[in-house]
């Protein structure tokens, strides 16, 4: 299987190409994908070196143009598109529909990869992807088991991508709208999610308070370490009682399921995180690189260095077991 | 301004998990509403539940069509399963005008006539451009829209009517799990559909114990009531022709009425929002996402 990293900036590229990725995936800096945030990102000039850097080392470059096109701001989206093809993109990530259509008819040689942003979630949805605009690849949403995975795999005409390692989102991708119902600002249309502008933390007695517009996502005695108020993984009062409601502050990691998601017949695994720096792609990279490559019995090894790096955080195989649901 | 009086009231699918016969009565009783015009109905958010209601269907699209009102079925906003993909397909062959709510359905559809849901992602002109050709003949747009998105995308792909969610929580976001479930010590495969205690929605509270979220099953729903009547004029002035209604665990007749009433010009918006409060006291009441602001506040309009 391919492994497919993230680099929020030039410097995290190098890392993970030196670090054994088969290809990387960035973005803009701007609006035009899902990680829009400060002091992230790629210039036109800067994409265009890291495709060349790629390039000579026999690693591709994927851009993710992967947030919906916002109406009467197209040309933005366009223009993205057209410049990822004239750098080089050896696939353009894309989730809007009309995107799709303008990359399927104005560049028809250039390889479509379907964002998990796009939320196809069964051979069918696959399939109108894959007829009506070429898709090559398909990343599918954080929804499925590995025998529902499987099962498209058998039916589909594409490659199938899936998330390894890093965040995880519990609500299906690209059908989330609540970070814009509490700051006005979407992972579809902004390209973000819960952002820092609207996170303030503030001393509560012995706690610690996290807030996301104005609303208390968290509360952390001394003892435990405040996390970041992801909207999603915060604790609430539901039902009488105060608990993680929709899931607990875990990152995802499907170690265990490798060798299955290879059978199901999946291409490529992503590893999450443009927003993480340089050293951690890095060590994800040539860790997951290791395991992958190792014999069975010396896997474990590598997966428990590759675990250090949730940074203390508890992780899950999400939706991949059909337990979690 | 323009004229609001061609604005059609559409009762959207009932969210939330009802006793079968409940459901039944709620869409006899709107059946006999003069002012609802259109109707799209049956279980969208969760596979599980649909032979709550599956065997009233027939009865009920029966007589809503019978007293007139034009009746489209909701497709599932989430296939994954087998067996999900195999009832989105028999949804699609059986004949009926359908709402596709996936992109699933888009594809069984292609070429005929057809409504696309608020869950397709529709986010500009030229992807409803797209649908059109093939095949979408109205659109029920997005509720994270602003009016500054909803203009630009009917300017742009005049050739098919449109929707905005005018009453109701919000549907914001959809999951393979459970959480409703979750919150009553059920996992989602052996739920009890416990949802069904909440008929409009589990309230979730920050720790602080703001109103925050409401869950329904899978379906993480707005806290507040999205209500647009002030809006009206705005939304027929930019091409709006549907305003839907969500079902919520009130006198739905009551409410289609008082939009029916400010839309003729019969009542005012503020009057019939005094009269909402009674109708509906349960949420809090929001129109931001149409005035580009967040989902949840208050824009006087």
């Amino acid at each position: 299987m391919e492994l497919i990293c993230p680099a929020g900036t030039p410097a995290a590229y190098r890392e993970a190409v030196e670090a054994g990725a088969d290809a990387v995936y960035c973005g803009f800096r701007d609006e035009t994908n899902a990680r829009n945030f400060p002091g992230l990102n790629f210039s036109r000039a800067e994409l265009r070196e890291a495709v060349a850097f790629g390039h000579a080392r026999g690693v591709q470059t994927y851009v993710a143009l992967n947030t919906f096109m916002r109406a009467g701001a197209e040309d933005l989206w366009f223009q993205a598109a057209d410049d990822a093809v004239a750098a080089g993109a050896d696939a353009v990530i894309l989730a809007d529909l009309a995107l799709m259509e303008h990359v399927a008819t104005s560049h028809p040689g250039q390889r479509l990869h379907v964002s998990v942003q796009a939320s196809a979630s069964n051979v069918d949805a696959v399939s109108f992807l894959v007829e009506s605009f070429g898709a090559k690849r398909l990343v599918l949403p954080r929804v499925l088991t590995v025998p529902e995975i499987a099962n498209i795999a058998r039916q589909v005409d594409c490659e199938l991508e899936v998330f390894a390692f890093g965040g995880l989102c519990v609500m299906a991708e690209g059908r989330c709208s609540l970070s814009s119902y509490i700051t006005g600002q979407s992972p579809n249309m902004q390209g973000v999610c819960s952002p820092a502008s609207h996170v303030r933390y503030r001393e509560d007695g012995a706690e610690m308070v996290s807030e996301l517009g104005g609303f208390t996502i968290n509360r952390f005695g001394a003892d435990e370490p405040a996390g970041y108020p992801t909207l999603c993984k915060g604790r609430f009062h539901i039902a009488d009682e105060d608990a993680y409601a929709f899931e607990d502050p875990v990152s995802l990691d499907v170690m265990d399921h490798l060798d299955a998601l290879k059978a199901a017949g999946v291409t490529a695994l992503k590893i999450e995180g443009r927003q993480r720096g340089k050293a951690y792609v890095a060590q994800v990279v040539s860790q997951l690189r290791s395991a992958l490559s190792a014999a069975p019995a010396d896997r474990p090894a590598h997966l428990a260095q590759l675990r250090r790096l949730s940074e203390g955080q508890r992780t899950t195989s999400g939706a991949y077991e059909k337990k979690w649901r | 301004m323009a004229e609001t009086k061609t604005l059609k009231i559409t009762m959207g699918p009932v969210p939330y998990l009802w006793s079968g016969e409940k459901w039944r009565d709620f869409y006899y009783r709107i059946a006999d509403s003069g002012h609802v015009d259109a109707v799209t109905l049956g279980e969208a958010v969760c596979s599980k539940r649909d032979h709550f209601t599956r065997p009233f269907l027939p009865e009920v699209v029966e007589r809503l069509e019978k007293s007139g009102k034009a009746v489209a079925l909701a497709s599932l906003i989430l296939v994954t399963q087998e067996r999900e993909v195999a009832a989105t397909r028999k949804l699609a062959a059986a004949g009926s005008l359908v709402e596709a709510n996936d992109l699933s359905a888009l594809r069984l559809l292609a070429g005929r006539p057809h409504l696309v849901g608020p869950f397709v992602n529709v986010y500009n002109a030229a992807t409803a451009r797209l649908l059109i050709k093939r095949g979408a003949v109205r659109l029920c747009l997005g509720p994270e829209l602003s009016e500054t998105s909803i203009g630009p995308i009917i300017a742009g792909a005049p050739d098919a009517e449109y929707e905005v969610f005018a009453f109701g929580r919000l549907p914001l976001a959809i999951s393979a799990r459970c959480a409703h479930a979750r919150a009553k010590g059920h996992a989602k495969d052996n739920c009890q559909f416990v949802c069904g205690d909440e008929p409009d929605g589990l309230d979730v509270d920050t720790l602080d114990g703001q109103p925050f979220l409401s869950i329904n099953g899978v379906q993480t729903m707005s806290r507040h009531c999205q209500v647009l009547f002030g809006e009206l004029p705005g939304l027929a002035a930019l091409g709006v022709t549907h305003l839907r209604l969500s079902p919520q665990d009130c006198d739905m007749v009551a409410v289609a009425q008082l939009f029916a009433r400010v839309r003729d010009g019969a009542l005012a918006a503020d009057e019939a929002m005094e009269r909402l409060r009674e109708i509906y006291p349960q949420a809090p009441f929001a129109n931001g996402f149409l005035h580009g602001d967040a989902g949840m506040n208050w824009v006087a309009a």
